[in-house]
């Protein structure tokens, strides 16, 4: 472990790795300085320009690409920082759809945070021209919609799909103002490789990319995903008996943050309105409800006649630990066989 | 998972899975990770982003081979050979890493003897791989490390899984690619708790934690702890069971959360010996495929509406948490099993939470002695871990192998082609895949979008083949072997080698497994469902 | 023995105005007269008098015949080669003094330059790499490689060379870094991206004089340490692309590239890239992000290409006319080249002198002349007689400079502190018929077209700023829109990522700075004073001048003019378009046709929009 560097953000002395970037060291050490392009988990590039900061002896630059360095003296606020700050961040909202009220990151959208922070200047946005706000909606993917009237540009979408899916099948497309983010050819998302892990979705900071017909839980609870053998950390959120939301758990050993399109998006089986929810018990040929006691009465009776060889269980890799411990137990234990085995082969 | 267990004494991941974003080589062998373990799929990618070198063992051109160094499209079926033929080639130009076997192999003399055969005209001929790619693979592999080893059902889906399985942990030991960081030979576990379910002993010799049905002194502890005689013979495995149901051998199953009449190799022969059997009992979350074949179903309920804990394939015990109520009068499966248990007059299964059946097991179990809800709460823990104070092993095998002698023992081994061959009639190979968007066979048909994305089933079929057949993309063909047919839409694409084709099998509409053998390997009795003579013709 | 040679300018300009049918002319004839053995063609590079081309140099006399077209050569061999008689029509007249000048020192155009940088363009054949050698060509690599790296760089550090691409870094302090920089594989780019409307001298130098672009490329690999260059230079330029490969190909035959150069332990390799057309391009880390198959758009410096460029290897990019500059400054020495120029701007400056000049073309003046010269003395003064209002200096993110500030130096320092820049040196000279609102609006939508999209304000900014501007020229501007103006060219300029949007507000700073009064007047009183902002004008017929021919009528394509024949006719102002056919139809002698800019009423009274709709304005 290398030798932390110090330097003073706003007068206040912190402590950083080296190349740690000023914008990290400081937000670390609970100094706010705004930034939209900068994401932890990702590389930074500096192109929101928001970050800005002056460091003594220096042109103005941006903090997020700008590595600390020992006894450096750094100001996040100035009256020219703020103007250049200010005049970015109004030139940004608008061109932003700024219907907030009916979008889905309302509250939790870092444009809003910033716009707090940093303030407008309602004169120069009244002054300002307004441009036509009309791109189409992306929704031909099943889980989440693309609204590029709502995109910051902040390319947080195209690192995630490059750094983290590794797929890279969204970058930024055309110059100037037509700037926007885009697949391969412009075409809808569907039409691209983007095989819907839906990290962009959980990573931009805007109402540009959301999921379908998001609802807000009621509570959370941290477990595991059902499928695959990675054994993913997420986080369900449920609200009035049924599951609405799940997201990975940040730092999860398995997934790192991560999940992928079944976990994040394919929990709605669980209410599906198919479920079993009465033991059936076959009479006449058909399956008929039964009450537990019956089912359970039935079925000690019959296994009752099998013991021994006769018998095996099929355990399950669905189940949990303890499921299959009794499992394996009852048929050991109570049938007296060691028929059990469960897919593992398969 | 019985091949590992020879070689090195454990069958599981040796290595953890954010270890394999720092490797230097990846030969990730008959896996689809991206789309079968997508966040495994991540730290790949990342590897390679970062400069690894990716060979991509698989006949098919799966996505991954997207960011391979090396694609070895072999003929299904033929790992043995081209792993061997890798063995040569690092033995031969003196690439092995001699002082490592010296130390912790045995038997090396005999497994190298039993390279010669392993001559570049035969590797090439039966692989169907240039030498040069082979020669290749195995410098790549050999020379940058450290080497990790990704496999999964492309490996053990075989008549001969096993000998592909010790193929492959010959590679990493005699390179000493075991028991170091970012290497390992690493098995991608299919399903969430299947790690978990070999734990527990859900297999026909083994109690929890690997103690042999077979082995007195672990017969009795458990007879004392439950309080009655265990038989010491072990049982059926998966397909025997069906075997001998169809033969009237076995006539009560009680089968929980699994769906055979999709899954299970021949399928028809299956389903058959279901309809034989006395009495079934499904206990599922839906009225799935085999569970209306059932005299009594049972409702579980899921994931989200149970407490207890799940073991990744990387050996990682974590909770798993309630979010809901039970659906309906659903109930979790312990509580069925020790119900049922109760009403035939047992004690033992009066349990109140699944944290009493976890704590009642720790104590019968030395690799997970050290490990109880409390410390879970604060972070998950890879087994072994035989004590409190003990912070779990996420690398396995770094002083000694888990074998009696402590030492590896590197197999000679022979090459024994597929079972199931083709010939004028079947003149095709049918191999099985997953989609990334679909999960076995019951509950990702049940959420609402996947069916979407995945695109439902279709049979991918090379353009030569497809030409010579007369077939065009989105046909409708018959597919038949020596078992069944079914129809299904067919794709024509690259992906498929020349005389190969592929369908996925999570979808009833068409039972894929209506198709595939069962043939069975001898050690751990897997399925070939990898490899099935078919032919296919035009509807 | 060839009595003569004829120099035919192959330039891209010469060509475009047809040299080549004029060469196929002259073999023609030269033929026809049993010439071929006496007199020697050669093709030469650009003469910089682009707009008098093709140009067509008999030596050893040294007649200088300009505007020369294919069937013009039959009288040149007959005329003159046969019989000994100036073709006078195609020697050059000053449109100044009305004097005929026959060899080309005595034109004005090339009197005051100073031509180092193009010391060969004009003068060999490109294609010809020993024509290079014997005016001196690869004598500056042979020195370098006699010399120690660090001894290479000191010299160009003494030499006080600037870098010519636009920000003026100083090369040696440049090479220094790249040289300091530890790597395996350091990398030397040519910046061929010649982007600015307008500007070729680096296409000029290619063309002309590739030889030298090699030399110094390989100078530059010998004093940072790098065995591998790249040409990066825009697929637009297909006979720099041809010559180019032409120069690479002879200098590998002649050892000159490759391994073991002259004898001396240094290998060096050149490739080319082609670029695709982006303005953009032309910054050094987007330039580097293209030739290495990425989306051509710059990244945050630091670290700076030196430490960590191509591949992110260390890299020194340096710009055509730079490279162009160093075989000399190693030939000739250090001392020798600083003697040119100011104190802190050595050398010459090429300059593509365009605009409402008599003498347009490529210029090449010593650091320290005046724009006065260059416009005056070179440029022939303003076309028709008109007043000269100001130079745009520095490209489309170059700044006006007016005329109190004509006697203003060229130099770096003084053109930055003027508000201006060199830029690439384009010079386009401004007369009073320009708008420099209108001008602004111009480059404006030249820069926010080509802004890469990544940073906001230069994204987001410039496109508003056009917008402010658009609105000011067509009669919408609101009186709070200069202030808008001011704040938002400050923000963009400290707020953005990369040179472009840094100096993309330049040119309306600049006008404002200089021009304010005609912001005001576009803005406060709704009108053009330079009468080029359509919107703001009026056509009005004088009554008294108007003699009813109805031409102007019959050429207003919306029918807006009435009157009877012989009566005085009368302009319909609601359906005028502006287009000024009616100016152009009445006849000279009459001018009844007057186009006023007085300040529109019903714009003036036009209400600010409230902003809450969606519109443009």
């Amino acid at each position: 472990m290398s030798e932390l560097i110090t330097l003073t953000v706003d007068g206040v002395e912190i402590k950083a790795a080296p190349g740690t970037s000023i914008l990290r060291a400081a937000l670390a050490n609970g100094i706010y300085i705004p930034h939209l392009c900068d994401h932890p988990d990702l590389t930074s590039v500096g192109i929101c320009r928001v970050c800005l900061v002056e460091i003594e002896g220096r042109r103005p630059t941006v903090s997020c690409m700008t590595p600390v360095e020992e006894g450096m003296v750094v100001t996040t606020a100035s009256e020219d920082l703020d103007q250049t700050r200010k005049v970015n961040l109004e030139l940004l909202v608008l061109n932003h759809d700024y219907n907030c009220q009916s979008c889905d990151k309302n509250s939790k959208c870092q444009l809003q945070e910033l716009t707090r922070y940093i303030g407008l200047d309602e004169e120069r946005i009244k002054a300002m021209r307004k441009p036509m706000l009309d791109s189409p909606i992306d929704d031909s993917n099943p889980y989440y919609i693309r609204d590029m009237d709502k995109c910051v540009l902040c390319g947080i979408c195209v690192r995630t799909c490059d750094e983290i899916q590794g797929d890279g099948c969204i970058d930024f497309a055309y110059r100037g103002i037509k700037t926007k983010i885009a697949v391969l050819g412009d075409k809808p998302i569907i039409d691209s490789t983007c095989v819907t892990c839906g990290e962009c979705v959980a990573r931009c900071p805007v109402g540009a990319l959301v999921p379908r017909n998001a609802v807000e839980p009621t509570y959370e609870v941290e477990t595991i995903c059902p499928f695959c053998g990675c054994g993913c950390g997420m986080v369900v959120g449920a609200r009035g008996n049924k599951i609405v939301s799940s997201r990975a758990v940040s730092g999860s050993p398995a997934n790192n943050g991560s999940l992928c399109v079944k976990g994040r998006f394919g929990l709605s089986f669980v209410n599906h309105p198919d479920r079993l929810t009465k033991p059936l018990i076959r009479k006449e040929g058909e399956l008929v409800e039964a009450s537990w006691e019956e089912a359970i009465s039935l079925i000690a009776d019959k296994f009752g006649q099998y013991k021994g060889d006769q018998y095996a269980t099929i355990a399950s890799a669905k189940c949990t630990v303890e499921d299959n411990y009794v499992m394996q137990k009852f048929t050991r234990a109570v049938m007296e066989t060691n028929n059990i085995d469960h897919c593992a082969r398969l | 998972m019985a091949g590992l267990a020879t070689a090195l004494g454990s069958g599981a991941m040796t290595n953890t899975i954010a270890e394999i974003g720092d490797s230097a080589c990846i030969l990730a062998a008959g896996t689809s990770t991206t789309e079968a373990h997508p966040i495994i799929g991540y730290q790949v990618k990342k590897a390679v982003r970062n400069g690894a070198k990716l060979i991509v063992v698989n006949p098919q051109e799966v996505p991954l081979t997207q960011f391979a160094t090396l694609h070895l499209p072999l003929k299904p079926g033929t790992d043995v050979v081209l792993l061997m033929g890798m063995a040569k080639v690092i033995i031969d130009e003196g690439l092995h890493d001699q002082n490592y076997i010296d130390e912790r192999c045995e038997n090396f003399d005999k497994f190298k003897e039993s390279l010669e055969v392993y001559t570049p005209e035969f590797v090439s001929d039966t692989t169907g791989l240039p030498w040069e790619d082979v020669v290749e693979a195995a410098r790549m592999y050999a020379e940058n490390g450290p080497a990790s080893i990704l496999y999964c059902m492309g490996i053990t889906q075989h008549s001969h899984g096993t000998d592909n399985v010790l193929a492959v942990s010959n590679l990493a030991l005699i390179t000493g690619n075991l028991g170091r960081l970012s290497a390992g030979v690493n098995p991608l576990r299919g399903q969430n708790n299947v790690q978990g379910a070999c734990d527990m002993g859900s297999l026909p010799n083994v109690f929890t934690g690997y103690q042999k049905v077979e082995n007195d002194e672990a017969r009795q502890k458990f007879e004392k702890a439950w309080g009655v005689s265990l038989s010491g013979k072990p049982g059926l495995t998966h397909t025997e069971i069906f075997d001998a149901a169809y033969k009237g051998d076995i006539k009560a199953i009680y089968l929980i959360g699994e769906n055979p009449v999709l899954t299970e190799a021949n399928a028809a022969h299956s389903n058959e010996a279901m309809d034989k059997l006395d009495f079934l009992v499904v206990q599922d979350i839906f009225l799935n495929e085999t569970a209306q074949k059932a005299d009594v179903v049972l409702p579980a309920v899921s994931f989200a509406e149970k407490n207890g804990t799940s073991v990744n394939t990387e050996r990682r015990v974590q909770r798993v948490r309630r979010v809901i109520d039970p659906v309906g009068e659903s109930k979790p499966d312990w509580w069925i099993v020790s119900a049922i248990a109760n009403e035939m007059g047992y004690e033992g299964f009066a349990y109140n939470s699944a944290e009493e059946i976890f704590n009642e097991m720790a104590k019968l179990t030395p690799s997970f002695a050290g490990i109880n809800y409390e410390r879970l709460d604060q972070g998950s823990i890879q087994w072994p871990c035989p004590s409190k104070d003990h912070p779990g092993t996420p690398v396995l095998h770094k002083e000694k192998f888990a074998t009696p002698s402590g030492k590896a023992k590197l197999a000679p081994l022979e090459y024994r082609p597929s079972e199931d061959c083709c010939d004028f009639d079947f003149p095709l190979i049918l191999t099985t895949e997953r989609s990334l968007y679909q999960f076995h066979s019951t509950m990702t048909r049940y959420s609402e979008g996947l069916d979407e994305l995945s695109g439902g089933e279709q049979i991918l079929i090379n353009p030569v083949d497809a030409e010579k057949l007369g077939i065009a993309d989105g046909d409708l063909v018959e597919v038949s072997s020596r078992r069944g047919k079914l129809k299904v839409k067919a794709t024509i694409t690259r992906r498929s080698q020349p005389g190969v084709a592929s369908l996925s099998f999570h979808f009833a509409e068409c039972p894929t497994n209506l198709l595939t053998s069962s043939a069975l390997d001898p050690v751990a009795k897997t399925p070939e469902t990898k490899v099935c003579a078919i032919r296919i013709d035009k509807v | 023995m060839y009595e003569r040679h004829i120099l035919i300018c192959a330039g891209t300009g010469c060509i475009s105005s047809g040299a080549l049918e004029v060469k196929e002319a002259l073999i023609e004839e030269l033929d026809k007269h049993g010439l071929k053995d006496k007199v020697r063609i050669i093709m030469s590079g650009c003469h910089g008098f682009c707009e008098k081309g093709p140009i067509f140099i008999v030596y050893p006399e040294d007649v200088f015949y300009c505007g020369v077209q294919a069937e013009d050569v039959p009288e040149i061999v007959e005329e003159y080669l046969i019989k000994g008689n100036m073709v006078e029509r195609l020697l050059y007249h000053d449109p100044v003094s009305g004097e005929t000048h026959v060899s080309h020192d005595q034109i004005m155009f090339y009197h005051k330059q100073l031509r180092q940088a193009l010391r060969n363009c004009g003068v060999i054949d490109p294609e010809n790499i020993d024509e290079y050698i014997i005016r001196g060509g690869y004598i500056g690599l042979k020195k370098a490689l006699q010399m120690e790296p660090m001894e290479v760089v000191n010299e160009v550090k003494t030499s006080g060379l600037r870098g010519r691409g636009g920000a003026g870094f100083p090369t040696g302090m440049k090479w220094q870094f790249a040289n300091s920089s530890k790597g395996d594989k350091k990398y030397v780019v040519c910046n061929a991206d010649e982007g600015d409307p307008g500007a070729f001298m680096d296409r000029s130098l290619l063309e002309g004089d590739p030889h030298a672009i090699l030399e110094g490329m390989m100078i530059s690999g010998r004093a940072i340490g790098a065995d591998e260059g790249y040409i990066y230079v825009r697929s637009e330029y297909p006979l720099a692309i041809k010559r180019l490969r032409t120069a690479i190909r002879q200098a590998e035959e002649y050892g000159m590239l490759g391994e073991n150069i002259l004898g001396f332990d240094f290998n060096f390799k050149i490739k080319i890239k082609e670029g695709a057309g982006a303005f953009v391009c032309g910054e050094e880390t987007a330039l580097l992000a293209s030739i290495e198959g990425q989306r051509g758009v710059p990244r945050h410096r630091p670290p700076f290409p030196a430490v960590e460029g191509l591949w992110s290897k260390p890299t020194c990019i340096n710009n055509v006319e730079t490279l162009a500059n160093v075989p000399l400054i190693l030939r000739r020495g250090a001392e020798k080249f600083a003697t040119i120029g100011t104190e802190g701007s050595k050398g010459t400056k090429v300059f593509a002198l365009t605009g409402k000049v008599n003498n347009t073309g490529l210029v090449e003046v010593p650091m320290g002349v005046t724009i006065r010269e260059v416009v005056f003395d070179i440029g022939g003064g303003i076309r028709y007689g008109k007043k000269f209002k100001a130079a745009q200096i520095g490209g489309p993110s170059g700044g006006c400079i007016p005329d109190e500030h004509l006697d203003l130096p060229i130099d770096f320092d003084s053109l930055t502190a003027a508000g201006a820049m060199m830029g690439s040196g384009g010079l386009v000279v401004v007369d009073e018929d320009t708008c420099m609102v209108d001008m602004a609006r111009y480059f404006l939508n030249f820069t926010r077209k080509e802004s890469c999209g990544q940073c906001i304000p230069c994204r987001l900014g410039t496109t508003q700023m056009y917008e402010i501007l658009e609105d000011i020229t067509e009669g919408r501007g609101k009186p709070e829109d200069i202030k808008l103006l001011e704040e938002l060219a400050w923000a963009i300029k400290k707020g953005s990522m990369c040179g472009l949007g840094q100096t993309a507000p330049n040119p309306v700073l600049t006008t404002l700075r200089y021009f304010r009064d005609e912001y005001e007047a576009h803005v406060y009183e709704k009108r053009c004073p330079a009468l080029v902002c359509k919107a703001l004008l009026q056509y009005r017929i004088d009554p008294e001048k108007c003699i009813g021919c109805r031409r102007c009528a019959k050429e207003c394509p919306v029918d807006a003019i009435s009157g009877e024949k012989k009566e005085p006719h009368v302009i319909d102002q609601e359906k005028c378009i502006k287009c000024g056919a009616c100016f152009e139809a009445c006849p000279k002698k009459v001018q009844a046709v007057e186009v006023l800019s007085e300040g529109l009423p019903e714009l003036k009274e036009t209400e600010a929009c409230e902003g809450d709709c969606k519109c443009q304005s």
